[in-house]
């Protein structure tokens, strides 16, 4: 029984990022709109989108070969169990020893692999245009990640985030200079990976400047579904992993009861909310940086991360 | 060299052409203006085509002077002016399009505006008609280098623009040659405009390019009144600056707030596009139409300007006063924004000067231009304002020329206002005995209009010619992107807003 409890848990968890996903990208599009003083489409409008894009046909290009067709689906399972190993609410879930920051790094890899991969299969130029810029862009954010990654490891002892956060959530934490950076760095990266403003333009239409939009420019019908799908988790997976890592509070453990549980989604919401005004804030009132001056930012984040990890040789306290 | 007057004057002259002279030339005398504007001492202001005849305006820009040269083109071959001075090109291969004229020795013979599938050649000559529709590829400039690729963009876009087809060869993200390709919009406006009356004529003018409704219709207008010899009375000329410089600043605040919106700087966008929404408000109020569309006719205007409608257009204004300096003071102090404008597309002196950029673009470089002053028209003579001019040349000069613009022209609709003398509004066109020209010179928001007409029998207008300042400012794109990124390519094309609809006719 109680093992049937626990997977309910960890089930009502992964629902929770699939339901959660397409609200938080409506949330910020919505809060960007107001801030321009514009209505803005309602927040439920992704949600639609997702409903259109299913019912219409697919339109496939000739020479599409099977990668194009597999690949949506591919990178949505992949972005979907990323998205589902991080602990949103709860830590100590019956899975959580799979959620291991190394693996959620590697499942995102591997679906912007596919996604390049996908980009340069039709042979547009667009396709390839995009492909080469999210590659520029994954070979510095990816090293980064790592990096934060090994500081927290260095820290909590531990990859697996359940642990982290409970770290976290301990006294014993303190303020360390090398959290801070790991936590700006962890921004920047998450800033370039869900390619938004400065480094990507998630609302553009000019072809020449996009870079996710541009590898995805050939997608049509539920296979545009499925890549938007992976794009709005992708945007919860990050404001979930800073979250859980950096404001572990409100986090529950495992067998916590029902009332604690609701509690627990109530704040984890809410976190989510003030994170979403955050990037929406930030988004406007910064301008698209030059692609070429990508790599500065995110080598800023690779050096960030990369003093956190030292500083911590230096000292266990730092 | 003789000043561009004497030299027309040496030619013979033609009759009835007004306000400037036009002079039949002979082969001598053409070669002699083209060597003038390769020597950079006159500029093109246009070429066109008749069935035989090409014509060629001049602007002289120390004397202020402008005129017609016209050569007589028997056998359809005219020496082309193209092959030493390259602002002609494109304008001699689209009068080869529509007339079959050939212009000898030109470097570029490839079709322009024709894209073989009219079903007619030569649609404004001969109409030679061909059976089925003739596109072939259409070979664009080769370029030679290691490791090229080529980006074919348009001529449909993401975004709800105008068509238009740009070639890039770039070497991985750097711009190597950019080519475009227009004529995509063409919809046979000359053509429609010869042996139309000229209330017709002027209705289709108006819709040559939608968002310079007020500069074409007032260009044709005043070519009109230059044919027939009317006095307009000055109470439409005052109206009419007042419609022009709405105009102006509406499409001013648009560009600026799409500027930057190509740099994903949205809330510029929205601020402008709301102070945009607003001009276009009061425009209705003032005239009844958002636009001011058809409302400058030959011979006045044909709205009245209440006592409301003055009241709409002071509050608007005081409203921009207002916003508009915030607006200035977050574009130069984002550091992430100039960051782009800044040094990107520049266009350098030179070709301003050699392809005479009219509006924003040669103002930014350099161009000290503006057909309000000179060769200038009423009432612009009796206001102040003054001409901003930068050196250099960036998307950021143009945005800079364009925010000047802006504050000139809301100082001009406050004087307009202020002064606005009473009376008639329009005056009846006299009949029109035997053919009459004339031509005429405005200033749009995006630089110099021409138009050239002759009125024929009937007063029905014979031939009708419209050249948008776009002609000469779509090649000096190509040359401002290269060497920039292609990613950077919206955002200086964005700053040059060429007319895809005014080019293509």
């Amino acid at each position: 029984m109680a093992l049937i409890l626990e997977l309910g848990v960890q089930g009502a968890q992964m629902t929770l990022v699939l339901l959660l996903a397409p609200l938080l990208t409506g949330f910020v599009r919505k809060v960007k709109a107001r801030l321009l003083r514009r209505q803005g489409p309602s927040l439920i409008q992704p949600y639609r989108d997702l409903l259109r894009l299913m019912r219409k046909e697919v339109v496939l290009a000739d020479n599409a070969s099977w990668l194009f067709r597999v690949t949506p689906y591919l990178i949505f399972a992949a972005t979907w169990v990323a998205a589902a190993l991080i602990p949103t609410f709860a830590t100590g879930l019956t899975f959580s020893w799979t959620a291991d920051l190394i693996a959620i790094v590697a499942l995102l890899g591997s679906a912007r692999f596919f996604l390049a991969l996908a980009g340069l299969d039709v042979g547009t130029s667009f396709g390839g245009i995009g492909a080469s810029r999210e590659v520029m862009i994954a070979s510095l954010a990816e090293p980064a990640m790592l990096l934060i990654v090994f500081s927290l490891a260095l820290v909590a002892g531990a990859t697996q985030l359940s642990t982290v956060a409970a770290f976290m959530g301990s006294p014993q934490v303190g303020l360390r200079v090398s959290l801070g950076m790991s936590l700006i760095a962890l921004v920047m990266v998450a800033i370039a990976e869900n390619a938004r403003i400065p480094v990507d333009n998630p609302s553009t239409h000019l072809e020449l400047t996009m870079v996710h939009e541009a590898m995805v420019l050939e997608y049509s019908g539920r296979h545009l579904a499925m890549i938007e799908f992976a794009a709005f988790l992708k945007l919860l997976l990050y404001m979930s992993l800073i979250s859980c890592v950096f404001l572990p509070w409100g986090l529950v453990t495992a067998r916590a009861g029902p009332g604690s549980y609701v509690l627990a989604v109530v704040f984890y919401i809410g976190k989510l909310a003030v994170s979403g005004t955050l990037l929406a804030l930030f988004e406007t009132a910064i301008a698209k940086m030059r692609v070429f001056r990508v790599p500065d930012f995110l080598g800023a984040a690779l050096m960030l991360a990369l003093l956190g990890t030292l500083l911590l040789f230096v000292s266990r306290s730092l | 060299m003789p000043a561009l007057i004497d030299f027309i004057l040496a030619g013979q002259r033609v009759e009835k052409h007004a306000p400037w002279p036009r002079a039949v030339a002979t082969p001598r005398t053409w070669s002699f203006a083209i060597e003038q504007l390769v020597e950079g001492h006159w500029s093109l202001l246009g070429l066109w085509g008749e069935p035989i005849t090409v014509h060629m305006a001049l602007l002289d820009e120390n004397a202020k002077d402008i005129g017609v040269v016209s050569l007589e083109c028997r056998d359809g071959r005219y020496p082309s002016v193209g092959r030493l001075h390259a602002p002609a090109l494109r304008l001699e291969r689209a009068a080869a399009d529509l007339f079959g004229l050939l212009p000898q020795g030109a470097p570029d013979t490839r079709p322009w505006l024709d894209h073989g599938h009219w079903g007619v050649s030569y649609p404004l000559a001969t109409r030679v008609r061909t059976s089925a529709p003739t596109a072939s590829p259409y070979p664009f400039l080769p370029t030679e280098g290691e490791s090229l690729h080529q980006i074919p963009v348009g001529p449909v876009h993401a975004g709800i623009i105008e068509p238009g087809h740009f070639r890039f060869t770039a070497s991985g993200e750097t711009v190597v040659r950019l080519e475009e390709r227009l004529g995509y919009t063409h919809k046979g406006i000359e053509g429609l405009m010869a042996g139309s009356d000229i209330d017709r004529a002027g209705k289709l003018a108006g819709r040559i390019s939608g968002d310079s409704t007020v500069a074409y219709s007032l260009a044709f207008a005043r070519a009109v009144e230059a044919a027939l010899g009317i006095q307009v009375p000055s109470r439409a000329v005052w109206l009419r600056a007042l419609m022009a410089e709405l105009e102006r600043l509406a499409n001013h605040l648009g560009d600026i707030g799409a500027i930057c919106n190509d740099a994903a700087f949205a809330i510029m966008h929205a601020h402008c596009g709301a102070l945009r929404e607003r001009v276009l408000r009061a425009s209705d109020a003032a005239f009844g139409h958002r636009l001011v569309r058809d409302l400058i006719v030959p011979g006045g205007v044909a709205s009245e300007l209440g006592e409301e409608g003055a009241r709409a257009v002071r509050s608007v204004i005081a409203e921009i006063r207002q916003r508009f300096p915030h607006l200035i003071e977050l574009y130069d102090n984002t550091a992430s924004l100039q960051d782009r404008t800044v040094g990107t597309g520049r266009l350098n002196v030179q070709l301003a000067r050699q392809y005479a950029a009219g509006g924003y673009v040669g103002r930014a470089s350099g161009r000290d231009f503006d057909a309000r002053r000179s060769p200038g028209y009423s009432p612009y003579d009796e206001l102040n304002f003054e001409i901003a001019v930068l050196k250099e040349g960036d998307v950021n000069a143009r945005v800079w020329i364009r925010i000047r613009e802006v504050e000139q022209s809301l100082s001009l609709i406050e004087q307009i206002l202020e002064r606005l003398p009473g009376g008639p509004i329009r005056v009846d066109l006299a009949a029109a005995d035997g053919p009459r020209e004339g031509m005429a010179l405005v200033e749009g928001f995006r630089g110099d209009i021409l138009a050239w007409l002759r009125i024929g029998k009937g007063g029905l207008v014979e031939r009708c010619h419209l050249r948008d300042p776009s002609w000469f400012q779509w090649p000096l794109l190509e040359a401002a992107i290269e060497g920039n990124i292609v990613a950077d390519f919206p955002l200086c094309n964005k700053s040059f807003n060429c007319s895809y609809s005014g080019h293509d006719l």
